[in-house]
């Protein structure tokens, strides 16, 4: 089975505004590479300001990179014709963080969920009218809120109204960018359960962004730890449930405090903070707060993403001591 | 042994340093009123911590800032007794209150970059407290804020203390809110949800140095998050609200090992679990529906839980199933 979304050494590079004219550039994306297979969940873990985010938008092609290449079944989405690339957007839709500010609050739930039919020209007015109700039960509303407006809805249904319209155009991979950040835990896990039920009855990818190690692990057949704009680690679960793991996911993991109290939390102490996407360490990202850091060699030699084994399961780290 | 309706509080053994008794506070709204904390009791003893756990609107907040008298009323209306170190405080005049806010009581807040001043430095935030309740000068209080922030972690303390917020980052600026908040020895710490905004590495940091700063001073602390992990490690004692109501009251380890009402059961379940270890896209076992608007009558809970039979049409009383662990449900009566 070949690759549905391939990233190859991807980066995406912004050039900030300096008082006197260019400033620094910030590397959001570094050098990042992972392929996607399709009906698969890759998890996408790290801390604000990681380039997570950029990195999903890049596989949208809302973004184009500043190098490498994003390929999605065979074509590069940098290089596809603009008519071949709003078709293969049909393919590729996207899950927002925040159902308040993603849903235009002047459209009612009909029109937003026509919206994506009328943009690629589906349907007559009546079919699209259908298809708007079937899309409401497969996201467990009732067909007769068509008529309402966001406002009159809670969270969780807003979460699942931006579910329905990134299920309209039956995509084959979805981007779901922190989809469930914004909810009360009970919501999350009915929108967590619903992902899992839409991915199995529809076969969907997910490229599945969060920060969130407990979410990530709910849901994610692999997973992938970005740092400072680059990956530090991409894993099958199974590794990450027992497996030697990069310093950062091992201190990652220890640092979420878990609702079990008799395991005592006593997590190393990471000193510092992540670094700025404009001013990485040289090196290894992550060297001045990794406690196995041993100077020269982790400041003067970036560790490459390389692949730890031929066999299964999948393990790929970036560091010189695994 | 069932113990009257409105009353769900434990008696620890020491005095307590917070009684609360059936504070209800509720909002004038423009359709009428509107409940955010429907008669909620509990003690907390010296050097001790509660963890207030719910959902958002759940009143947990408003619990907080109703202790500190920081709800502006109208519109709303607060009742029921609040005796900090038995005097009570829905009576005492403002300039007591002004007296034992920030100085006895303290208060963290969520979001670290609204509730720092943008225009004054951190150090004379810091110091203000100290100038205030403590009668320092401007140069002792300058002096004492620098010790304030060294004892919070702060790194190059008295260098930053011209460093306005904006200057600072996430975790440090939370660490400058504790200095404020830690800077005249309070007895009781109320964090509101301190560690929502940041990321968890930092956040294991915050909480690292919260329980070495209660080792040290004694703190009492009342916790208040939606994050149930947190409360496991942090908490000696847990309450559980929903819709205005605590629904349950037990010693950490207790709730967390036998959970009594559907409504926390329900929330322990939909927690993922972070293992790995199951297959992905496991089916969580969550709670139905969504907090409506109007609650219904009787037990609040009724139209979301599992359990729900015809006697939860009436009101529920706290029932005691095991020392200090009570549960607000008719299961156990």
């Amino acid at each position: 089975m070949s690759e549905l979304l391939s990233a190859q050494d991807l980066s995406c590079y912004f050039r900030l505004a300096g008082a006197w004219g260019r400033g620094p550039v910030l590397k959001a994306v570094d050098g990042v590479s992972f392929d996607l297979m399709p009906g698969e969940t890759l998890g996408l873990v790290g801390e604000s300001g990681c380039g997570k985010s950029t990195l999903g938008r890049l596989a949208l092609a809302l973004l184009p990179p500043t190098r490498g290449r994003i390929v999605f079944a065979g074509e590069d989405l940098a290089r596809v014709s603009r008519q071949r690339l709003k078709e293969l957007r049909r393919q590729i839709q996207i899950i927002f963080q925040d159902p308040y500010s993603s849903l235009n609050p002047r459209m009612t739930v009909g029109q937003i969920l026509e919206e994506p039919f009328v943009i690629h020209n589906l349907g007559g007015r009546k079919e699209r009218r259908v298809w708007v109700e079937e899309l409401l039960t497969e996201v467990g509303l009732t067909p007769d809120v068509a008529d309402r407006y966001p406002h009159e809805f809670s969270g969780g249904q807003r979460q699942r109204l931006g579910i329905a319209r990134a299920l309209a155009l039956k995509p084959r991979l979805i981007v779901a960018d922190e989809p469930v950040s914004a909810l009360d835990v009970s919501i999350q896990a009915q929108i967590l359960n619903l992902l899992a039920e839409l991915q199995q009855r529809h076969g969907l990818t997910y490229l599945f962004i969060s920060h969130d190690l407990g979410v990530i692990s709910q849901i994610s057949n692999r997973v992938a730890v970005m740092y400072a704009g680059r990956l530090l680690e991409m894993a099958e679960r199974s590794v990450l449930a027992a497996g030697r793991l990069h310093p950062y996911t091992e201190a990652l993991l220890a640092a979420v405090p878990r609702p079990t109290p008799e395991r005592t939390f006593n997590p190393p102490a990471l000193k510092g903070e992540p670094p700025s996407p404009v001013n990485v360490p040289p090196g290894c990202p992550f060297h001045p707060r990794c406690p196995e850091a041993q100077l020269p060699l982790c400041r003067e030699s970036v560790p490459l993403l390389r692949k730890l084994r031929k066999t299964a399961p999948d393990h790929w780290v970036a560091c010189h001591f695994r | 042994m069932s113990y009257q309706a409105n009353n769900l509080a434990v008696k620890p053994d020491a005095a307590p340093l917070l009684e609360v008794r059936d504070l209800t506070v509720n909002f004038d709204v423009a359709r009428g009123q509107v409940r955010a904390v429907a008669g909620v009791s509990f003690d907390l003893a010296p050097g001790e911590t509660l963890g207030l756990v719910g959902e958002s609107g759940c009143g947990k907040t408003v619990t907080a800032l109703s202790i500190l008298r920081l709800l502006q009323s109208p519109p709303a209306a607060v009742t029921g007794v609040i005796r900090f170190q038995g005097e009570d405080l829905t009576r005492c005049p403002e300039t007591r209150m002004r007296q034992i806010r920030g100085d006895r009581i303290a208060m963290v807040f969520q979001e670290p970059m609204t509730a720092l001043n943008p225009v004054l430095t951190i150090g004379e935030q810091v110091a203000e407290a100290l100038r205030l309740h403590r009668g320092l000068s401007h140069p002792e209080a300058w002096i004492e804020a620098g010790a304030a922030l060294a004892r919070v972690g702060f790194p190059d303390a008295s260098h930053r203390l011209g460093q306005y917020p904006h200057q600072l980052s996430g975790g440090l600026r939370q660490r400058a809110l504790m200095a404020m908040a830690l800077a005249c020895d309070p007895e009781l710490l109320i964090a509101d949800e301190p560690t929502t905004a940041l990321d968890v590495t930092i956040q294991a940091q915050i909480l690292a140095l919260l329980a070495r700063l209660k080792a040290e001073l004694g703190l009492a602390v009342l916790f208040i998050t939606h994050n149930l992990g947190i409360v496991a490690q942090t908490a000696d004692r847990v309450a559980v609200m929903y819709a205005g109501l605590m629904v349950e009251q037990a010693p950490t380890a207790e709730l967390f090992r036998h959970p009594g009402h559907p409504y926390t059961v329900g929330l322990l379940n939909s927690v993922p679990r972070l293992d790995f270890s199951h297959p992905p896209g496991e089916i969580l076992s969550a709670i139905a529906g969504h907090l409506p608007a109007e609650p219904p009558s009787g037990c609040l809970f009724r139209d979301r839980c599992p359990l729900a039979r015809d006697r939860c049409r009436e009101e529920p009383p706290g029932v005691e199933v095991s020392p200090g662990h009570l549960v607000r449900c008719w299961n156990y009566v």
